[in-house]
């Protein structure tokens, strides 16, 4: 997906080179454009995203003469993206950003300001003054937080309590697999909104929500490979030279179940985010005035949206793009260390 | 069959007890009296403790889930705490179709949306056209509902004002003005879960356009499309079964979120709002129901294998 087409017939390596650099030069004095030129925005973000295009398919074609070889560029940008977020994320306290929470501090600031405008407000300002790209980041910050560590604990607990299911059989199998059938009957996002009736929206909290939502598919999964990898030599010959049960589960059983379950956790990941995302949205997640990427999107409905657009649209973006960062690297993975499960 | 079917209504039983109880939990485990909660403070304390025993506050736990199970199982969910105090059942049912139509019309958008896709897909495997559908799906995937609903809305009813917003005409009052108000909500419930469907039902497609009797059949000349919907269609339609009743799950959140959006009166609108309002017997009664739905409809899904595959039925005969 997204690679340049596979033809029977060569393509020179020079033409490739020459036209891959000049695509990517195009592309980028159309991202310049786009970023800086005096227009209409909706017609610089168009340029904007032409450019984005046109660079990408260009650095590909370069990358395939360079290397005489296709490769998939899609992941390493998506990385990029990643990194960068998570970057200005963690660093977001001490980058030079404007007030992103404190209404009393932004009274003389301009209000609605559209993005890609001014400088002091890169993606311009909200209804009370405060600055979108701050609010973003800061809600970047809470989105990741929650999801990462939820999806940690998830996997951790699934995984562990999925091997001892696949490993002991029987009567522990059995329990183990009607719980999570009972967790698993209960559709996600219902579970969630009536949990968040018996919990104080805060962050640990959650936390601990979104990992209950992550546990039993792992356990799932834990418990399927933990059954074929039980009935393979290395596991006779570890019990033939006599190591306890703990030992071969621990040694012989959880590296080999360790890498569908990883790659199946970036997939969740992107899952969780929009979980938390939607709860916020719903109002029931993380509150106001501490911005997520779902309580500003909330913020905009209505009246709102009309005639202030990008309220919604810069949120948006970032919940777009990193959704889209986790999912197309979550894909990856399976492929490569869960095949059975990738199914598309 | 008999014995699968027994088996599966067995596990049936035992699933529903127990969410039945983690459903019940969530209420007793909620912190704070409730008598508080509805009567508010400054009331004498005989007023609590009558209120406390109304509810059943005063029992064991174990005999208020009895009472609380025995209750659902007769259609009485008891009584919402909030203000007008109604009966959850009756809040429920008035709900109820208002969501049903929203997801059976967004699931029957999605199978209209992707099936023509997914064949189109899988019969240019490779080409161009396979590879823009993967792409635009894999995209729509990682957009959330309440985003898409909320771009549809910026463009269809606030650029070019062809949707209504808002309100909801039911069914009885005018049938056209039904489908007018439900058509957007249900085409934004329709977006996500038709890319799944899409991705899934393709891969099948391309798996089953290479066996033998699909060449057998363009060998003796038989156009492709009669060959994709009359030969290819069925056998590679198991996936998508499946993922049906999984995707369940996935609609009545996506519901959730839409009833939200455009303000319609169903069953989503009905627990968000329940929940803001800690009014935690509506959440419970809700819950409730919408998981007995759930696994119903996944067990449904299981056995109607046995009609689309005779070879699932021969082996558990």
């Amino acid at each position: 997906m997204f690679m340049p087409r596979e033809t029977t017939t060569m393509i020179p390596r020079r033409r490739l080179i020459s036209l891959g650099a000049g695509l990517t030069a195009v592309g980028v004095f159309l991202l310049a454009l786009g970023l800086v030129a005096p227009l209409i925005v909706a017609v610089r973000v168009l340029l904007a995203l032409a450019g984005v295009v046109t660079a990408f398919s260009g650095v590909s074609r370069l990358v395939w003469g360079l290397r005489r070889q296709r490769v998939d560029l899609l992941p390493w940008v998506c990385l990029a993206w990643l990194a960068v977020l998570i970057v200005a994320a963690v660093l977001a306290p001490v980058l030079p950003l404007k007030e992103h929470r404190d209404v009393a501090a932004t009274l003389l600031e301009p209000v609605y300001l559209e993005p890609l405008r001014y400088y002091d407000h890169p993606l311009g300002t909200n209804s009370a003054g405060l600055d979108m790209l701050a609010r973003c980041l800061y809600g970047a910050r809470t989105s990741l937080t929650v999801s990462l560590l939820a999806v940690t604990i998830g996997t951790v607990l699934g995984g562990a309590i999925g091997v001892i299911a696949g490993y002991y059989r029987r009567g522990v199998d059995s329990v183990i697999g009607v719980l999570t059938n009972a967790l698993l009957a209960v559709p996600p996002l219902i579970l969630l909104i009536a949990l968040s009736t018996l919990l104080e929206p805060s962050i640990r909290n959650m936390v601990l929500v979104l990992s209950l939502l992550t546990v039993p598919s792992m356990i799932r999964l834990a418990r399927a490979n933990t059954i074929s990898f039980r009935q393979r030599e290395f596991v006779f010959a570890a019990e033939a030279m006599g190591a306890g049960r703990l030992r071969i589960m621990a040694r012989e059983l959880v590296p080999n179940v360790l890498p569908p379950l990883l790659s199946m956790a970036v997939v969740v990941i992107s899952g969780l985010i929009v979980a938390e995302a939607s709860l916020s949205f719903l109002g029931l997640g993380v509150r106001p005035p501490e911005p997520t990427w779902g309580n500003m999107i909330a913020e905009a409905q209505g009246g709102v949206l009309q005639k202030h657009p990008s309220m919604v649209l810069v949120p948006g973006t970032f919940l777009f793009l990193t959704v889209f960062a986790f999912n197309v690297l979550g894909e990856k993975a399976q492929k490569r260390w869960n095949p059975r499960s990738a199914a598309s | 069959m008999t014995r699968k079917l027994l088996l599966r209504l067995g596990e049936l039983v035992v699933v529903l007890a127990l969410v039945s109880f983690g459903v019940f939990l969530l209420v007793a485990l909620i912190p704070g009296d409730p008598a508080v909660a509805i009567l508010g403070e400054g009331h004498p304390p005989e007023d609590y403790a009558a209120l406390r025993a109304e509810l059943g506050l005063d029992q064991p736990i174990l005999n208020r889930y009895l009472d609380w199970l025995g209750g659902a199982l007769t259609g009485d969910l008891g009584h919402s705490i909030v203000p007008p105090r109604s009966a959850v059942i009756d809040r429920v049912l008035a709900a109820l179709p208002v969501s049903a139509e929203l997801a059976i019309l967004g699931l029957l958008l999605a199978m209209a949306l992707a099936i023509p896709l997914a064949m189109w897909s899988a019969a240019r495997e490779g080409g161009l056209v396979d590879r823009a559908i993967g792409a635009s799906t894999f995209a729509v995937l990682s957009v959330p509902s309440f985003l898409s609903g909320l771009l549809l809305i910026m463009v269809l009813v606030n650029g070019l004002g062809w949707f209504p917003r808002g309100q909801w005409v039911r069914v009885s009052e005018s049938i056209t003005g039904n489908l007018h108000h439900a058509l957007l909500p249900a085409v934004v419930i329709a977006l996500s879960e038709a890319a799944v469907f899409t991705r899934i039902l393709r891969s099948d497609l391309v798996v089953t356009l290479r066996e033998d009797f699909v060449l057998a059949a363009r060998a003796r000349g038989m156009p492709r499309w009669r060959v994709l919907v009359g030969d290819a269609l069925r056998p590679s339609s198991f996936s998508l079964l499946t993922l049906l009743g999984l995707s369940f799950g996935s609609l009545i959140g996506s519901t959730v979120i839409v009833e939200t959006l455009f303000a319609l009166p169903g069953m989503g609108s009905l627990v968000v709002n329940a929940a803001n309002q800690g009014d935690f017997p509506m959440v419970q009664g809700a819950t409730l129901l919408i998981a007995a739905a759930y696994v119903l409809v996944n067990i449904g899904i299981d056995l109607a294998y046995g009609f689309l595959d005779p070879r699932t039925r021969r082996v558990h005969a």
